[in-house]
C-alpha cells in the first residue's frame, strides 16, 4: 500500500512537472500579452516529433537541446507574422487564431509523421530501474525531474535577474510604460512568446519518453495546464508552477483510492478554489 | 433602415421555410438543412452571451452536449418519447450551467473563457469515462427519435427528413423569437448597457454579475435545445458533441456571420456547415483547412458578413 502510494506520488509529481512546464509557459504569454495560446499543446506535439526526426543524427541529448530552440523559433515567427496583429484586440479573436493554429498543427504533424503511435528512444541506461524496491524510480522519471527543477530554477533566474526577464515582469504590471520608458515591447512580447513556447518544446521531447508520440498528445496536457493557472492564480508564475505540482499530486494521490476520479478532482479542486478564492492560490487581487 | 431589416427578417423566414424544396435542385441535401438550422440555433444562443452581453465563453460544447446526452439517455433507458426526451435534456443542461454560473460571473475577459473551457471539459470526461451509461467513446446509439403524437394527427418526425427539418425549423423560430423578444426587454436593454460600458452599469445599480449569470443560463438553456435537437437528427451522441472544439465552432460561426447582429451566427452556420461538408468529402486533412479558416476569418473578416454589409450600407 505504502508502495503504492509513493508510486502515484511520484508519478503525480512527474505529471505535476509537465502541466507546470506547459501551464508557465502559457501563463508568460497570457500575462504580458493577454493571449490564451490553444495551439501550445501543438507546439508540445511539434517539439516531440521534431525530436523523434533529429535522434538519427544528433542523438537523444542532441534533440533534448536542439528540439525545443527549433520550436521556439517557429513560435517566434508564428508570434510575428499572426499573433501580433491581435494585440490590442479583444482576446476573442487571438483565442480563434490560436485554436485555429492548434487544428493545423495536429492535422500537420499526422500528416508528416502519420497518425500512429510511433516508438521513441531514449538511452538504455536511463529506462533502467534504480532499485527493485521502488521499481518505478527509472533512470528517465529521476532525469525528468532533475531537468525539470533545473529548468524552472533557470527561468526564476532570467526573470529576476536579467534585463530581458525584469522587464517582462515590469511588462506584465504595465506595458504601457515599460514602452514609456524606451522598451520595444514588440520585440519584448516576440522573445515572451518565444520563451514560453521554448517550455511548450521541452516539455514535448520529455512527455513522449513517457507518454509515447502521437498527433493528439498535447490534448491531453492543454486542460490541466489551464487549471493550473486557474488554481495558481492568474498572473502570478509561482503560483502556476505550485499549481501543476499539486494538481498533479493531488490527482496521482486519487488514483490510489478511486482511478475513475482522477481525472475529475482536477475540476473539483479548480471549482473549490473559484468558490472560496476567485483569484487563485498566489494570485493578485483584482486583476480580472 | 427600418425597412432594410424588416426586408431581412422576411428573406431569412422565406428562405428557412423552403429549403427542403431548394436544398435538393441546388445539389445539397435536407439533412444540411436540419444541421444548419441547429446549429445555427447554437451559435444564436452563444451570440446572446458573446455579441450581446459582451461576455466571452468558450465552453458552450458542455450544455449542447448534455443536452444531447440527456435526449439520447432518456429515450434510450426511460421513456421512448421525443417530448420527454428533449424536456430532459433541456434541464439537464441549464441546470448544470445554472450551477456552474456563480463560480464564474465573477470572472472577466481572458480569465472567464478559460474557466468555461475547463468547465467545459469536465463532462467530456464524465462521459467519455462513464462507461456504463454512456458508452464512453463509442456514444450512445441504438435508440432513435419517436413519432410525434399530437392526439388527432402523427408527425413522422422519424422516417420523412422534411417533416423532421419543419419539426426543428418550429422550434428554432420558437426559440430565436423567446430571444428577440428577450433582447427587446429591459432585460436585454440591461445586458447592452452591460457590454457598452461595465463600470458605468454598476454605477446605475444594476447587479451586474447577476444579470451576467441569468444570460450565461439563458444562453446555455437555448443552446442545449440544439443540443438535444442535434442528437434527435443523429439518433446518436457521442462525447465529440461536447469537446472544446465544438464550443470553438460556435464561437467562430457567431463571429463569421456577424456578432452584432441578430441573423449573423445564422449565416455563419450556413457559411461554416456548408465549407465544412464540401472540405471533409474533397479531403482527408479537412482539419487544416479549418484551421486555416479559422486563421483567415480572424485576420480578414472580424466583423463578420453581416458586420461588412452593414458597413458598406452606411458609409
Amino acid at each position: 500500500m505504502t508502495q503504492l502510494l509513493l508510486f502515484n506520488v511520484f508519478n503525480g509529481l512527474i505529471i505535476g512537472a509537465f502541466y507546470a512546464l506547459m501551464a508557465l509557459g502559457l501563463s508568460l504569454i497570457l500575462n504580458l500579452s493577454g493571449v490564451i495560446n490553444f495551439a501550445h499543446g501543438g507546439f508540445l506535439a511539434i517539439g516531440g516529433y521534431l525530436a523523434y526526426s533529429l535522434i538519427p543524427y544528433v542523438g537523444f541529448w542532441g534533440a533534448l537541446i536542439a528540439s525545443p530552440f527549433l520550436v521556439a523559433f517557429i513560435g517566434i515567427l508564428v508570434e510575428r507574422v499572426l499573433i501580433r496583429r491581435l494585440y490590442g484586440r479583444d482576446p476573442l479573436y487571438s483565442l480563434l487564431l490560436t485554436f485555429g493554429l492548434a487544428f493545423m498543427i495536429e492535422d500537420g504533424t499526422r500528416y508528416i509523421w502519420g497518425a500512429q503511435s510511433l516508438p521513441y528512444q531514449i538511452p538504455s541506461w536511463l529506462s533502467r530501474p534504480l532499485s527493485l524496491q521502488f521499481f518505478f524510480l527509472t533512470g528517465y522519471r529521476v532525469f525528468m525531474v532533475i531537468l525539470v527543477t533545473a529548468v524552472v530554477a533557470a527561468l526564476f533566474v532570467i526573470l529576476n535577474y536579467t534585463r530581458l526577464g525584469i522587464r517582462i515582469r515590469a511588462g506584465t504590471l504595465d506595458l504601457e510604460t515599460v514602452a514609456v520608458l524606451g522598451v520595444n515591447t514588440r520585440v519584448l512580447r516576440n522573445l515572451n512568446f518565444g520563451l514560453g513556447i521554448y517550455l511548450a518544446g521541452l516539455a514535448g521531447v520529455l512527455a513522449v519518453g513517457m507518454l509515447g508520440l502521437q498527433p493528439t498528445i498535447g490534448d491531453n496536457l492543454i486542460m490541466p495546464s489551464f487549471i493550473a493557472i486557474i488554481v495558481g492564480g492568474l498572473g502570478s508564475l509561482p503560483g502556476t508552477l505550485a499549481g501543476g505540482i499539486l494538481i498533479g499530486v493531488v490527482s496521482g494521490i486519487t488514483t490510489v483510492f478511486l482511478p475513475a476520479a482522477s481525472e475529475a478532482v482536477m475540476y473539483v479542486m479548480m471549482a473549490a478554489v473559484l468558490i472560496v478564492r476567485p483569484r487563485g492560490l498566489l494570485g493578485e487581487e483584482g486583476r480580472f | 433602415m427600418k425597412f432594410d431589416k424588416r426586408a431581412g427578417d422576411v428573406l431569412v423566414w422565406a428562405l428557412l421555410l423552403t429549403a427542403p424544396f431548394w436544398l435538393p435542385l441546388a445539389g445539397s441535401y435536407v439533412e444540411l438543412g436540419t444541421r444548419v438550422v441547429i446549429y445555427a440555433l447554437a451559435a444564436m444562443a452563444l451570440n446572446f452571451l458573446l455579441g450581446y452581453t459582451g461576455v466571452l465563453s468558450f465552453g458552450h460544447a458542455a450544455y449542447f452536449g448534455l443536452g444531447a446526452y440527456g435526449t439520447a439517455l432518456t429515450i434510450k433507458y426511460l421513456v421512448p418519447s421525443t417530448p420527454v426526451g428533449m424536456l430532459a435534456g433541456i434541464v439537464l443542461g441549464t441546470v448544470a450551467a445554472a450551477i456552474i454560473g456563480p463560480m464564474i460571473v465573477r470572472l472577466r475577459g481572458v480569465y472567464f473563457a478559460m474557466c468555461t473551457i475547463a468547465f467545459g471539459q469536465v463532462f467530456y470526461f464524465i462521459a467519455f469515462q462513464w462507461f456504463s451509461l454512456t458508452g464512453g467513446d463509442d456514444g450512445v446509439s441504438a435508440w432513435h427519435r419517436e413519432p410525434l403524437h399530437f392526439g388527432f394527427a402523427t408527425l413522422d418526425i422519424l422516417n420523412s427528413n422534411k417533416a423532421f427539418y419543419y419539426f426543428v425549423l418550429a422550434i428554432f423560430a420558437i426559440s430565436a423569437a423567446a430571444m428577440a423578444f428577450l433582447l427587446r426587454s429591459p432585460f436585454g436593454r440591461t445586458l447592452l448597457a452591460i457590454r457598452e460600458n461595465e463600470r458605468r452599469a454598476r454605477f446605475l445599480g444594476i447587479p451586474v454579475d447577476q444579470h451576467i449569470w441569468m444570460s450565461w443560463v439563458v444562453s446555455c438553456f437555448f443552446v442545449s435545445i440544439a443540443g438535444t435537437l442535434f442528437s434527435l437528427m443523429n439518433d446518436f451522441v457521442d462525447p465529440r458533441a461536447l469537446r472544446w472544439d465544438q464550443s470553438g465552432n460556435f464561437v467562430i460561426m457567431a463571429v463569421l456571420g456577424g456578432m452584432r447582429s441578430f441573423w449573423g451566427p445564422l449565416i455563419g452556420a450556413a457559411i461554416f456547415l456548408v465549407l465544412q461538408d464540401y472540405i471533409s468529402s474533397e479531403t482527408q486533412n479537412w482539419m487544416s483547412f479549418i484551421g486555416l479558416f479559422f486563421v483567415l476569418v480572424v485576420l480578414f473578416f472580424p466583423r463578420g458578413v453581416l458586420g461588412i454589409i452593414r458597413r458598406k450600407a452606411t458609409s
